[in-house]
């Protein structure tokens, strides 16, 4: 039996599976079909200080092997997440990460300063990166700036590991890896949603209510594998990898590519079962290809080249 | 709400019967599913493996199949093309193996004599009616089914309710069977002649203009009415958040909650209609 754990800063990790925030409800919902213990972590969905509502729907329509969605971040907030979800997480041996979003950065440290005075958080993961929200999130994520700002900000208040969310909705996405880890980030997770957009053509409307939404799934994996591969050249902290993850071979490439530990979002949506099939082949690949630890393999791609981590077109 | 044990039953196709260039019912051998779940839940379906549809589909749980002993074989659904998913359940050939999630939802509440209960369905909002029946009957309870379909031949499976002793009004929009018009007619002049302290509790699912119609109506009258509602889902389990429908809170404004855990069954005076109906 190969070691599958996944050290990932103060954390170890009993493997390197997570459940992607907002595909995975607050996790108990998932309670009656799988044991949420078995896997590395939960991250449960992005939460604000106050509840929120979320966008009308129709909120997520199919592409070709993806989705889009614009939820809009509904969600019970931070109080009644700690009164009522993460006791329950608790009893379920969760371990858990939870998304922290804000319109300003004040909430952002407030959020992270309530969770923090809670038993049974593993992690902060900074949602900073949220395509369907107006106000906050990706205006900080789409930032150098607004990336430093918030990182630095939540570390003042927090001793938790910290995790920004990095948005590939920006030309560069390895400056905002530099920018979190100079910033104090513990580790950085990638990819959050392509903002993308689909229309009916026969009543010409958007086919989400909100216009434009995030683009999730297989479609987006070899995009999100590039990211991930971008961020291992340039920080030292791990690397939470994700984006159309649905096998193990797909969480092996992210591994590869310089990933210390993967989320699986959309493909649980399909097969809420993915998760002991996906361990299980872990297993297999690491017996066929005699690996003894799964982390052996982070940022083991042989690309045979000392080049090759320029990409051709990196902005000056 | 339930405990809930789901599973995900690579299910066999044991039959496909066509009833119309729209209507099919498919029957599939998920026996865990069959024998786990109660009357009104759904299943989510994988109509075809791969990647495009990427997603499985909600589809109502139609008849509890038995095997040759008796004891649960498999499920049916009663399908109706509408889609991509709908359009691929309607394909598939005897044989076949689809993922089928479940058993999903809250279910019907199920009253007792000496209420009696009315069921109303529109179309394809016939399918959660036939498990809804079977325990019906089996509590003695009197039951009426008021059928709306645009046709008469369109009024699948009428014989199956009567077999079992259920009182039959139909209705359809052309005339050639049962009341010309809607069924909210018929649904109304027997609400006139039931005296006003007979217990009668109303179950209704069809087009969302027909549920809200029969809200309204059961709401005038003082009546108990529940709805089962047909939302765009992502996942059924309550992770994706994207099947919300508003409810009604108290001097606030509505609340959207997931129809997947939340429903797809609802007090129909719990909704909030006008958004709904919004909501497209």
């Amino acid at each position: 039996m190969a070691d599958l754990s996944s050290p990932l800063a103060a954390l170890t990790l009993r493997n390197p599976l997570m459940a992607a925030s907002g595909c995975f409800g607050y996790g108990v919902e998932y309670a009656g079909a799988l044991d949420l213990a078995s896997l590395g972590a939960v991250v449960v969905k992005g939460l604000f200080l106050a509840e929120r509502e979320g966008h009308v729907p129709p909120r997520i329509v199919e592409t070709p092997a993806g989705m889009l969605n614009a939820i809009g971040l509904q969600g019970i907030g931070v109080h009644r997440f700690v009164k009522e979800r993460l006791p329950e997480l608790r009893a379920l041996g969760a371990v858990t990460i939870v998304n922290v979003c804000g319109v300003t950065l004040d909430e952002y440290c407030e959020v992270s300063r309530i969770l923090s005075d809670h038993e049974g958080v593993a992690a902060i993961e900074l949602n900073i990166s949220c395509p369907n929200i107006k106000a906050g999130g990706i205006q900080f994520g789409c930032s150098l700036h607004g990336t430093h700002d918030v990182v630095a900000a939540v570390r003042k208040v927090t001793t938790l590991p910290i995790m920004p969310k990095l948005t590939p909705n920006v030309t560069d996405v390895a400056s905002f890896a530099r920018a979190a880890e100079e910033a104090g980030a513990d580790a950085v997770s990638l990819v959050n949603t392509f903002l993308a957009m689909a229309i009916d053509v026969h009543t010409r409307k958007p086919k989400l209510t909100n216009v434009m939404g995030g683009l999730s799934g297989p479609a987006i994996r070899p995009i999100a594998v590039r990211m991930v591969y971008e961020c291992r050249q340039a920080v030292t902290i791990p690397i939470v990898g994700m984006g159309g993850i649905a096998s193990a071979e797909d969480v092996v490439e992210f591994m590869l590519a310089g990933a210390n530990a993967v989320q699986i979002g959309t493909a649980n949506f399909a097969d809420p079962f993915i998760w002991s099939r996906v361990l299980t082949d872990l297993e297999s690949y690491c017996a066929r290809h005699d690996i003894g630890r799964l982390a052996d393999l982070v940022g083991a791609v042989q690309t045979g080249t000392s080049t090759a981590s320029e990409p051709a077109c990196r902005p000056s | 709400m339930l405990p809930r044990m789901i599973v995900d039953e690579q299910a066999e196709v044991l039959g496909n019967r066509t009833l119309s260039a729209e209507y099919n019912v498919v029957t599939l051998a998920a026996a865990t599913i069959a024998a786990a779940a109660h009357p009104g839940q759904f299943v989510m379906i994988k109509t075809r493996p791969g990647l495009d549809p990427l997603l499985r589909r909600p589809f109502s749980i139609f008849e509890i199949v038995p095997g040759p002993d008796g004891a649960p074989r498999g499920i049916s659904i009663l399908n109706k093309r509408i889609g991509i998913g709908t359009g691929q359940l309607a394909d598939v050939r005897v044989g076949e193996r689809l993922g089928c999630l479940g058993p999903l939802g809250q279910p019907w509440p199920i009253v007792e004599p000496p209420t009696s209960a009315w069921m109303v369905a529109g179309g394809v909002g016939l399918a959660p009616f036939a498990t809804l029946t079977d325990a019906l009957v089996e509590r003695g309870v009197r039951l009426r089914l008021f059928y709306g379909a645009r046709r008469g031949d369109d009024l699948y499976y009428a014989d199956w309710f009567a077999e079992r002793g259920v009182e039959l009004v139909l209705a359809t929009e052309d005339g050639s069977r049962g009341t010309h018009g809607r069924i909210t007619v018929p649904l109304v002049a027997a609400l006139d002649e039931t005296a006003g302290d007979a217990p009668v509790a109303i179950y209704c699912c069809g087009p969302t203009p027909m549920m809200q119609a029969v809200a309204q109506i059961a709401a005038a009258v003082g009546r108990d009415a529940w709805v089962s509602l047909e939302q765009v889902m992502g996942c059924g389990m309550g992770g994706c958040y994207s099947c919300v429908v508003p409810v009604k809170t108290v001097g606030g404004p509505p609340h959207l909650v997931r129809s997947c855990t939340a429903g797809p069954v609802f007090a129909a005076s719990t909704l909030h209609w006008e958004g709904l109906a919004h909501h497209g």
